[in-house]
């Protein structure tokens, strides 16, 4: 065999066996036993990132001048349901935000309310899953505000946010939870302004979540409900979130 | 070479721990780095600062419609670009469609658009090499490996001849055979230290959550897509790495060092007057 012969033949090799080892691990990821495995590693992460940060950590905040001079919308940039076109012709005036579950005292209550609501105005970083960022600024009702209110039991674990945007053919409706370390973080809130204007319809009209040291997806846009849990196993496919059901870690600090 | 003649002589070159530590280095390099593709993939597009100015990445890859309407794969670096069509940008799938992704199917772990499962291999992955190479820094710390790889006085003076020895292909003979040469200490100790740091602290950099105590060293790199740019050029800085590595894989020896790899015996080349010098030696003390 000479050198040329035993180079090409080589290269063939390496050829099949990169191929082989691609698809060996497709096969792995649509496989049932393999991802729980990589998986393992979100509850590292999870894990790590709050050893190595305080429980009360604040997030970054920016200058005005850092202010992005459109805020990207990703996602739901309008549910466009019959009930929510409704709200949006009525300018949200007949709009009713429900927090119940494990709490002692319900409340239904309208944006005014959220609006009476103890607020903080913050400039921040959003960073999305898909890597890029974008800095603005929120107005909201604290969310520790919100629950000082409604008197969470103490089997409350979760706060689960129920949306109006519907995904895909099956009309999934989107929803997300955090804890109640989350909950109570100075920065976590129900945002109603976006750079100084009411919250438009492409960012979450007329309420989104901020909770600032977590990724995009978990800030749900179109908050119709809030409902306080001990576990969230049975809502969705039960991971916690629309994209935690689709594969994405629930604490999403990375 | 006139009046010697040359041998091969095998020594014991690496030793376990450096040989398991290499190999799960392939494999958590080649998973980290595709499925690292595969998250690029979901925003194709690199940006220096705080925050995305999405008007102007300095680093794009995109699918563009030309003059006659057809798909036309782009890679931009800053406003200047070159047609990447059945690369970057635009590429063929499995089933042989054409797709627009900024790298082509069979650069990504998973080989489809699939952000989920690419975080999911990068991140347990991302865990065992971080692992891997703490235990390889611990063990090379306390067994003197470490000594190894750091450069003697003498081997700085030598340092432009390595350099010309490297171009030349001119491979070390004898006793210098068994130990890394300059020029290698120096490649290892920066791709471990050096890019193996940057890529760490940059991928921590990402994470909103660490940034609320590494807001010092995130603003020091220029902001949180700053750091995402580096984190790709450390990417970046390590498949260069491996190219000269395996190149001089192949050239001074590839089966040879492939088996020093695997057995750690390793061939490496003597001259026979030192067999003889042995011999007059001998007479000398008689």
């Amino acid at each position: 065999m000479s050198t040329h012969d035993r180079r090409t033949h080589l290269k063939a090799l390496l050829a099949l066996g990169g191929t082989l080892f691609l698809s060996g691990c497709d096969r792995l990821s649509r496989s049932n036993w393999f991802p729980p495995i990589l998986k393992s590693a979100d509850r590292l992460n999870d894990a790590v990132q709050h050893a190595l940060t305080p429980r009360k950590a604040m997030a970054r905040e920016y200058s005005p001048e850092d202010i992005a001079p459109g805020f990207r919308a990703n996602g739901s940039t309008n549910p466009k349901t019959p009930a929510y076109l409704e709200l949006v012709s009525d300018n949200f005036g007949s709009y009713r935000l429900q927090v119940g579950g494990l709490v002692q005292s319900p409340v239904n209550l309208s944006l005014a309310d959220i609006r009476a609501l103890p607020s903080r105005t913050q400039i921040t970083r959003h960073d999305c899953v898909e890597g890029w960022s974008a800095i603005g600024q929120w107005k909201g009702a604290r969310l520790s505000a919100l629950l000082e209110k409604v008197q969470p039991l103490p089997s409350a674990r979760f706060l689960v946010f129920h949306c109006a945007d519907r995904w895909g053919s099956a009309q999934t409706p989107y929803y997300e939870s955090i804890d109640m370390e989350d909950a109570y973080h100075e920065q976590t809130l129900l945002a109603y302004e976006l750079n100084n204007a009411p919250l438009p319809v492409a960012n979450g009209a007329p309420l989104r979540l901020r909770v600032e040291r977590q990724l995009g997806y978990k800030m749900a846009k179109y908050i119709m409900a809030i409902e306080l849990v001990e576990r969230f196993d049975h809502i969705g496919d039960g991971n916690g979130g629309f994209w935690e059901d689709r594969g994405y870690a629930w604490y999403a600090g990375i | 070479m006139t009046g010697t003649r040359s041998r091969n002589e095998r020594f014991y070159r690496h030793r376990l721990p450096v040989r398991i530590a290499h190999w799960l280095n392939v494999l958590c390099m080649f998973i980290i780095l595709l499925s690292g593709l595969q998250i690029f993939n979901a925003h194709p597009a690199l940006y220096w600062g705080h925050d995305s100015d999405f008007e102007s990445p300095w680093l794009s890859i995109g699918a563009y419609r030309d003059s006659e309407g057809k798909l036309e794969g782009r890679a931009y670096l800053g406003d200047r670009h070159i047609v990447t069509t059945g690369f970057l940008g635009v590429s063929s799938n499995a089933d042989g469609e054409q797709e627009r992704r900024a790298f082509p199917s069979w650069l990504t772990i998973p080989s489809s658009r699939w952000l989920a499962m690419g975080r999911n291999w990068h991140f347990f992955f991302a865990w065992i090499l971080v692992i891997n190479a703490a235990i390889y820094l611990a063990w090379s710390t306390f067994s003197g490996h470490l000594r190894d790889l750091t450069p003697t006085r003498t081997e700085w003076r030598g340092f432009g001849r390595s350099i010309v020895d490297h171009l030349l292909l001119r491979h070390p003979v004898g006793d210098a055979a068994r130990r890394y040469n300059i020029l290698q200490k120096l490649a290892y100790l920066l791709v471990i230290f050096g890019l193996g740091g940057l890529i760490v602290i940059t991928g921590l950099c990402m994470s909103p959550r660490m940034d609320t105590v590494m807001d010092g060293i995130m603003s020091l790199l220029g902001g949180r897509q700053s750091a995402r740019s580096l984190h790709f050029i450390a990417a970046v800085g390590f498949v260069l790495f491996v190219c000269i590595h395996l190149f001089e894989v192949v050239v001074t020896g590839l089966w040879n060092n492939l088996r020093s790899m695997i057995t750690g015996q390793f061939d490496y080349p003597v001259e026979d007057d030192s067999a003889s010098k042995k011999v007059e030696k001998s007479h000398e003390h008689s």
